[in-house]
């Protein structure tokens, strides 16, 4: 039903889809698989009509169309459920189901509310989720958001004649398995008239829900399989180009950390979020704190870096007292944050790559009070070669970046400033595998260069993967420490045991 | 739980409105006078046009500072097709109404377009034509003041019904028509749509633009009509006649409980600030304290209001 032929589509220099034809067709679920950056998210703009393909053909039930925008490619029976919720959280869940498309519930300039609900309500029996359409939407939880996302796509249903085609980004990967077996059902059910394209990082997923499964990378389908031949390990592999070693985590490079006390916590409070924690982080060694959403770790990180203030206890760092410190004293004096909302904490967008890295160094950088620009460029070419950034150069703006590696400019700007402590907040959240391996090879890479490390890992297994201590935090306490290089491992249930 | 939460922080300007009230009665009971509460509604009623206009544009994110330039033009407008003192006009009576509001409304049509197609930020495009406005006025009415003559339009603030001018009824009809307009038409949602997220909106198939431009003409509109009440209860026209209506107007959204950032409030909300608004002006008047005090109060009560309405809400960077 759908058929793209050789799509191109080039941003500045960033080649972001090298001719890539890929077939769906009704009662298939197509998995689309690759890295951060390899241009799923790009192929589905194209689809979606956002972006314009340089070159290369869309057919749509063997018709070739242009696609000039959302509302076009929805006229044309192309759905697309977004992976940053679409949703308008101030109106209702009937309104963001019909919008843009009100104008049949119009008669004489007014909106027919109660023929709306019902209709909505419709769309809401077809994925099986009981909200009142006239709840205001910022009050659903996320699946339901996702939910009513599905239903608002599913009204195509009525308004198209022809076969639908159904682009899912990522619908999975803020959802519970309960509800993503809802989810695939719903999925399963429209297959009768539609082709489903359906984009996850989760490789077991993809091969769970998918009939044939394209695997991208580069700008580029490097593969086709079909379910039958699809193994997690062999799209991996087709994915990142590489084997997925054993040594994930790179234990192997854990070295034990030495005598110094890089970072001393003792007994610090804020009211409400955390109270008495106390631990030291040696030089070379990486620190874990675990616990549940809420739990206090992430308030706790931010105030060792000046973010957020405590009212009791003491924290030092290399003997010099930095309680209730401000984020300009603590670069200064060698501390790096890379904050878990990379977007609005982490890199500048409209600034340049280089200009990202070398941003904490201000002043260092300068001759006579200018920037000194060569050799801005000279340093930040190394790092962006080290830390494999896939960028054209270093003058391109980080808006061009893909996620992982627009997280890898953040990582190498604290990098630069050769800090000393490093307190990393999520540092691997909505990063594909290849880029994990790269940020725990970073992690250890700072360790060996005798800096200590304060981690939020992204899952238990993260953290004792590269942990030499865990502190597990529960309501804002401190429940247990695990020393993670005894001689008995220590497992996620041991952690789980003190989180709940 | 939230909404909960949320409902009585919206509710908090219809406190602060009945405190207000009470301490200014307790203080002074001439307050609660009939004739004061018909001096306040008619007080009331040019302001209350003006803010609803203004309301559209805040609830969408954007801001609109045209208040007074959209008047004066649309002032000029009225005096030229009217009778007036300097016997100049095309005198065609009370048609010269709907011909004010339409020049008022093209008026914001053009700031839309400056706004939307030149891509110049709305407080800039709107700051800008605003003085275009006066300047218009100031060369349409040869720099003066000019008298209104025509009966029919100054009836308007002189002919009362039940006790209080037409021009209370008239804001009142604006005031259905506003909340009809905002609560169930198309265009009402998508306004409160691109608040709650442009993106989003424009990624749903929202036609943005015709949004924006369709927002900046229901605006001018309204300014058009308290241009109308305006001048008949003042008699005249002249470029300075929406003087110190923009801060009013704005004041009034925002002290109502509308956000500066878009998507949260709403045109009965402005009612309410208006009322805030007026009394506590009228209240300091009564109680005699100088109009250099009220400019001064009203100015922290609208910092206080745009804390109060973002509190809870945690922005690390305001720009």
């Amino acid at each position: 039903m759908l058929d793209l032929k050789e799509i191109t589509k080039t941003f500045g220099r960033v080649r972001a889809l090298k001719g890539v034809s890929i077939t769906v067709d009704v009662g298939e679920v197509v998995g689309l698989v690759g890295e951060n950056g390899a241009g799923k998210s790009t192929l589905m703009k194209v689809l979606n009509g956002i972006h314009q393909p340089d070159s290369g053909t869309v057919e749509i039930n063997g018709k070739t169309e242009t696609l000039r925008g959302p509302r076009d490619a929805a006229a044309k029976g192309i759905g697309m459920v977004f992976q940053e919720q679409s949703l308008i959280a101030n109106i209702s869940v009937a309104e963001n189901i019909f919008i843009g498309n009100e104008a049949q519930f119009v008669r004489f300039g007014r909106i027919d509310w109660k023929a709306m609900g019902e209709a909505a309500k419709r769309q809401l029996d077809k994925v099986g989720l009981d909200v009142d359409p006239r709840t205001i939407t910022s009050e659903l939880s996320f699946m339901q958001r996702q939910m009513v996302e599905l239903a608002k796509v599913l009204t195509l249903e009525e308004a198209v004649d022809g076969n639908l085609c159904i682009l899912l980004d990522e619908p999975t990967s803020v959802l519970e398995q309960a509800e993503i077996d809802i989810l695939f059902g719903v999925i399963r059910k429209l297959r009768e008239r539609a082709g489903i394209i359906f984009i996850s990082h989760r490789l077991d997923e993809v091969i769970e829900i998918s009939d044939t499964i394209y695997v991208m990378k580069d700008g580029a389908v490097v593969e086709r399989m079909m379910k039958a031949d699809a193994t997690p390990e062999r799209i991996h592999h087709l994915m990142v180009g590489r084997e997925a070693t054993g040594s994930y985590y790179k234990q192997d490079e854990r070295r034990p950390p030495a005598e110094a006390i890089a970072l001393s916590v003792q007994n610090v409070s804020r009211a409400l979020q955390f109270s008495e924690i106390s631990f030291d982080v040696h030089d070379g060694e990486v620190l874990a704190l675990v616990g549940t959403e809420g739990a206090g770790s992430e308030p706790l990180i931010r105030s060792f870096f000046g973010l957020e203030r405590t009212h009791l206890g003491k924290i030092v760092y290399r003997g010099e007292d930095i309680t209730n410190t401000s984020p300009g004293r603590a670069v200064a004096a060698g501390i790096g944050y890379v904050p878990r909302e990379r977007k609005i904490e982490g890199i500048v967008e409209e600034m340049s790559v280089q200009e990202n890295i070398c941003l904490p160094l201000g002043g260092r950088l300068t001759r006579f009070g200018l920037f000194d620009f060569p050799a801005i460029a000279r340093k930040t070419a190394g790092l962006i070669a080290k830390l494999r950034i896939k960028t054209p150069d270093g003058s391109t703006l980080c808006a061009n970046l893909s996620g992982g590696n627009q997280q890898k400019v953040v990582l190498s700007k604290w990098y630069r400033t050769d800090a000393r402590l490093f307190l990393l907040d999520h540092p691997t959240r909505g990063l594909d595998v290849g880029a994990k391996e790269d940020v725990y090879a970073l992690i250890r890479e700072m360790c060996a260069a005798g800096a200590a490390v304060v981690l939020i890992a992204d899952t238990l297994e993260e953290a004792l993967g590269l942990a030499h201590t865990v502190i597990v935090l529960k309501d804002g306490r401190q429940t247990a420490r695990f020393d993670n290089t005894g001689p008995t491992p220590v497992t996620p249930l041991d952690l789980i045991a003190h989180m709940v | 739980m939230k909404s909960m939460k949320s409902r009585w922080a919206s509710a908090i300007p219809l406190f602060v409105l009945i405190g207000l009230c009470v301490a200014i009665a307790v203080l002074d009971p001439k307050f609660l006078s009939l004739g004061n509460i018909g001096r306040i509604a008619a007080a009331a009623s040019a302001p209350l046009v003006l803010a609803l206009g203004a309301t559209f544009i805040i609830l969408m994110g954007s801001i609109d500072l045209s208040v007074e330039g959209a008047m004066a033009f649309a002032g000029a407008v009225l005096a030229a097709f009217v009778a007036n003192a300097s016997g100049t006009g095309f005198d065609i009576g009370l048609a010269a109404i709907p011909i004010a509001l339409l020049a008022a409304a093209a008026f914001g049509c053009f700031i839309g377009m400056v706004h939307v197609y030149l891509k110049v930020p709305s407080f800039m495009a709107s700051l800008g034509m605003g003085f275009v406005g006066i300047g218009i006025a100031t060369v349409l009415l040869g720099g003066e003041r000019v008298g209104i003559l025509d009966q029919n339009v100054r009836a308007l603030a002189l002919t009362r019904v039940l006790g209080l001018p037409l021009s209370v009824y008239v804001s009142l009809f604006m005031l259905a028509v506003a909340w009809f307009i905002q609560d169930h038409t198309r265009i009402g949602r998508h306004i409160m749509a691109l608040g709650g997220g442009e993106d989003l909106a424009a990624a749903s198939g929202i036609n943005v633009r015709r949004v924006r431009l369709l927002a900046f003409t229901i605006a001018g509109m309204f300014f058009g009509v308290g241009a109308v009440l305006t001048s008949a209860r003042l008699g005249a026209s002249s470029a300075l006649l929406g003087s110190g209506q923009l801060f009013t107007a704005i004041s009034a959204v925002v002290v109502g409980g509308t956000a500066l950032t878009g998507g949260k409030g709403g045109v009965l909300q402005t009612v309410i600030g208006v009322l805030i608004v007026i009394v506590l002006n009228n209240g300091m008047i009564i109680l005699g304290l100088p109009s250099f005090v009220q400019q001064g109060v009203l100015g922290l009560a609208i910092i206080l209001a745009v804390l109060l309405n973002s509190s809870g809400r945690s922005l690390a960077i305001v720009k």
